[in-house]
């Protein structure tokens, strides 16, 4: 979709932004489809979809209330964005690679992350694939194509237009998704990334969760840009638009992108508008900043809700069923948790090992020294 | 043996890995169809292609940034940086990134990489083409940083440095780019990594230089020999991981020690130096350990030949060591 068919209009924080011309929408209020962009998915496939969507939003509330009562330090979570998220990795074959912030745990665990490794993750325990090294929420999934998680924002960008630049050089069929939020637009790596990937042409996709907020910064102090989808004119880069809070207009989005990329046409970036339901992460109080009037137009506009509603209207999901699957998860959750809480915390010397290939002088040095002074007081 | 100087070894070691290992990329500003500013990969492009040689975008951040993706991805990238100096816009993806990779990510990701980059002063060029920075880089765990001296070492250490499984800084001491010459084999050889060389040996004082700064330690040493002076100047040729042990090995023969480095003296890597010896060879001391540094200004231009630790300044810093 070139930047000519996009008649841009103020990103306002209004969930009418997404009733703008050129934003795709399938999803209509009322549950039925607009039949330009419907992906066409089975019910089967609807099915399947909408149960994660719920165990993420289940697994997001109970690891907010994890750590209210201090069993884990930290929790960043994407309230509001599951359908952005959920949407955009459903649409990628399971070959490509996601190039994650630190919002998409929904990603990881549709990919095949098993959930006793997020877990084990969120309490840093001895089961940790990165050995309790790492804050909550910062894990790795290689083996489902899933990139390694850190702090700094956008840098990812980079890397996973160079990933994907890799591909092409050696004509391996494959493509990058690299998620960021509306913050990270303004990031040297969103700059540097997309200047690339405009540049080399590379398979890459750039998914830009629109949430409204970037902690307390909100999206006009982010930029003077009328939209983060046209900051892609810059690069050369053609962008989309879509209602984010829509799954059905979010898979169709990036369907379009990778068809793109697929076919050698380089890089797409998609603006997904949604919205951020509650704070930054559990170090963040959204009252003090914003106004709850803002948030209630937002719940209305749930994308789990607004899924539920799709099925429903086609007789596949009942009541019933939304018990059923709420219990399933919510055991499983349950077992989960129990588990971690029970392993034990990484061995004190693995905090030397994985700085270098193998361990030089003076991190043995330095481990045996630890390894003769008293253990600290108390687990804080 | 063909005679090379610094450049030219390089240039031969690059081209032998790039013929080598079809991972290797090189990349960066102006490396490819100019063959970079010092010609250090000149004539690359036209034997690899803009596929294997590739002139990027002015982004250090871009460069070292798409590079960890390409090295994520199984690819061994070289990316040149073309002076230190401008290395900072690179300095987030290097220290926050690069660095953290394998630990981070509980060693799912290994990030391996060679940066390639020219460092160091003598040619005029101001505060933003001398800077010698490798302190900034050996404080962020999980890097190494290596530092030739002459042309076979030059060639060998990058080919070793390109085969380690970590990321490397490779500095280029750009003062002797050209007038260090030797010989230098073109067949596939390496110079081990966290290995110094003892280039001249004596019993009196110990001297630890590195780059181009080696040649004015080798000359104070040649100067105080005939004050009767005998020294030992030990080339580190990698920074980190250190060769504490032919480090402590002369310090404990010597009991004496002067450091030298162009870096500002304040945290410097000298002090990280002085303290190891402290620690591990206190008993041998016959005399406090001594550095000479560049100092704690920005590089100046007109004055650089004050700024640099020469071996006008090395000499008083050995002789008097020696009576001390």
């Amino acid at each position: 979709m070139t930047l000519a068919a996009v008649i841009p209009t103020k990103h306002s924080r209004n969930p009418n932004d997404v009733l703008a011309p050129g934003v795709i929408r399938v999803l209509k209020d009322d549950g039925t489809i607009d039949p330009a962009h419907d992906p066409g998915l089975t019910d089967a496939e609807l099915v399947s979809l909408y149960t994660a969507l719920v165990r993420i939003r289940l697994l997001d509330d109970r690891l907010v209330s994890l750590q209210r009562q201090g069993r884990i330090g930290f929790h960043i979570g994407s309230i509001g964005e599951e359908a952005a998220i959920l949407g955009s990795t459903f649409a990628m074959r399971q070959s490509d690679w996601i190039f994650p912030c630190y919002r998409e745990f929904g990603a990881a665990l549709w990919r095949g992350m098993t959930l006793q490794r997020y877990i084990d993750n969120m309490f840093g325990n001895a089961n940790d694939t990165v050995k309790g090294r790492q804050m909550p929420d910062h894990y790795t999934a290689r083996e489902v194509h899933f990139g390694s998680i850190s702090s700094p924002i956008g840098t990812q960008i980079t890397q996973a237009v160079g990933f994907s630049w890799a591909a092409k050089l050696k004509a391996d069929d494959l493509v990058a998704i690299v998620y960021f939020g509306d913050g990270a637009t303004s990031s040297n790596e969103f700059h540097n990334g997309l200047n690339f990937a405009g540049v080399f042409k590379t398979p890459t996709i750039f998914f830009c969760r629109n949430n409204g907020w970037a902690i307390s910064v909100p999206t006009e102090r982010q930029t003077a840009s009328a939209t983060f989808a046209e900051k892609g004119d810059a690069y050369g880069i053609p962008s989309i638009r879509c209602d984010g809070n829509d799954l059905l207009a979010v898979i169709s989005a990036t369907r379009e992108a990778l068809a793109r990329a697929v076919r050698g046409d380089g890089p797409t970036l998609i603006e997904a508008i949604t919205y951020r339901l509650s704070g930054h992460s559990t170090s963040d109080d959204p009252k003090a900043y914003r106004q709850e009037t803002e948030v209630e137009e937002w719940r209305r506009r749930d994308p789990i809700a607004r899924t539920r509603r799709l099925l429903t209207a086609r007789g596949i999901w009942t009541d019933a069923d939304q018990t059923a699957a709420e219990t399933a998860i919510q055991d499983e959750i349950k077992q989960a948790i129990t588990i971690a809480e029970q392993t034990p915390l990484p061995a004190q010397s693995s905090m030397f090992e994985d700085v270098y290939a193998e361990i030089p002088w003076h991190l043995r040095e330095q481990a045996e020294y630890l390894a003769r002074c008293p253990r600290p007081p108390s687990k804080h | 043996m063909p005679q090379m100087n610094m450049v030219q070894a390089i240039n031969d070691g690059l081209r032998l890995e790039m013929r080598r290992d079809p991972r290797v990329i090189v990349m960066g500003e102006d490396v490819g169809k100019v063959g970079g500013v010092f010609r250090v990969t000149a004539g690359l492009y036209d034997e690899f292609g803009d596929d294997r040689v590739i002139d990027t975008p002015l982004s250090e951040g871009g460069i070292i940034g798409t590079a960890i993706g390409m090295a994520l991805y199984g690819l061994v990238p070289v990316p040149e940086i073309q002076f230190a100096d401008f290395i900072f816009p690179g300095y987030d993806q290097i220290v926050s990134e690069l660095a953290k990779y394998r630990y981070r990510s509980g060693g799912q990701y290994p990030a391996k990489l060679v940066i390639r980059t020219p460092v160091g002063g003598g040619i005029r060029g101001g505060l933003y083409h001398s800077q010698s920075p490798e302190s900034l880089f050996i404080h962020s765990p999980g890097l190494k940083v290596v530092c030739p001296s002459n042309p076979h070492d030059a060639k060998g250490l990058l080919l070793a440095s390109i085969r380690d499984p970590d990321p490397v800084l490779f500095f280029e001491p750009k003062r002797i780019y050209r007038a260090a010459k030797g010989e230098v084999s073109e067949a596939d050889y390496t110079v081990p990594l966290s290995k110094a060389a003892v280039v001249r040996e004596g019993s009196q004082v110990t001297v630890i230089a590195w780059g181009a700064m080696l040649y004015e330690a080798l000359e104070a040493a040649n100067q105080a020999a005939s004050q009767g002076i005998e020294c030992e100047v030990l080339d580190l040729r990698t920074l980190w991981p250190l060769d504490i042990d032919t480090v402590t090995a002369s310090v404990k023969k010597t009991g004496r020690v002067v450091v030298v480095h162009e870096a500002p003296r304040t945290c410097g890597f000298g002090g990280e130096i002085i303290a190891l010896i402290n620690e591990k060879a206190f008993l041998h001391l016959e005399a406090p350990p001594v550095r000479v540094t560049g100092f704690d200004t920005p590089f100046p231009y007109t004055l650089e030949m004050d700024y640099l630790p020469l071996a006008h300044r090395i000499l008083p810093a050995i002789v008097e060591t020696a009576r001390y």
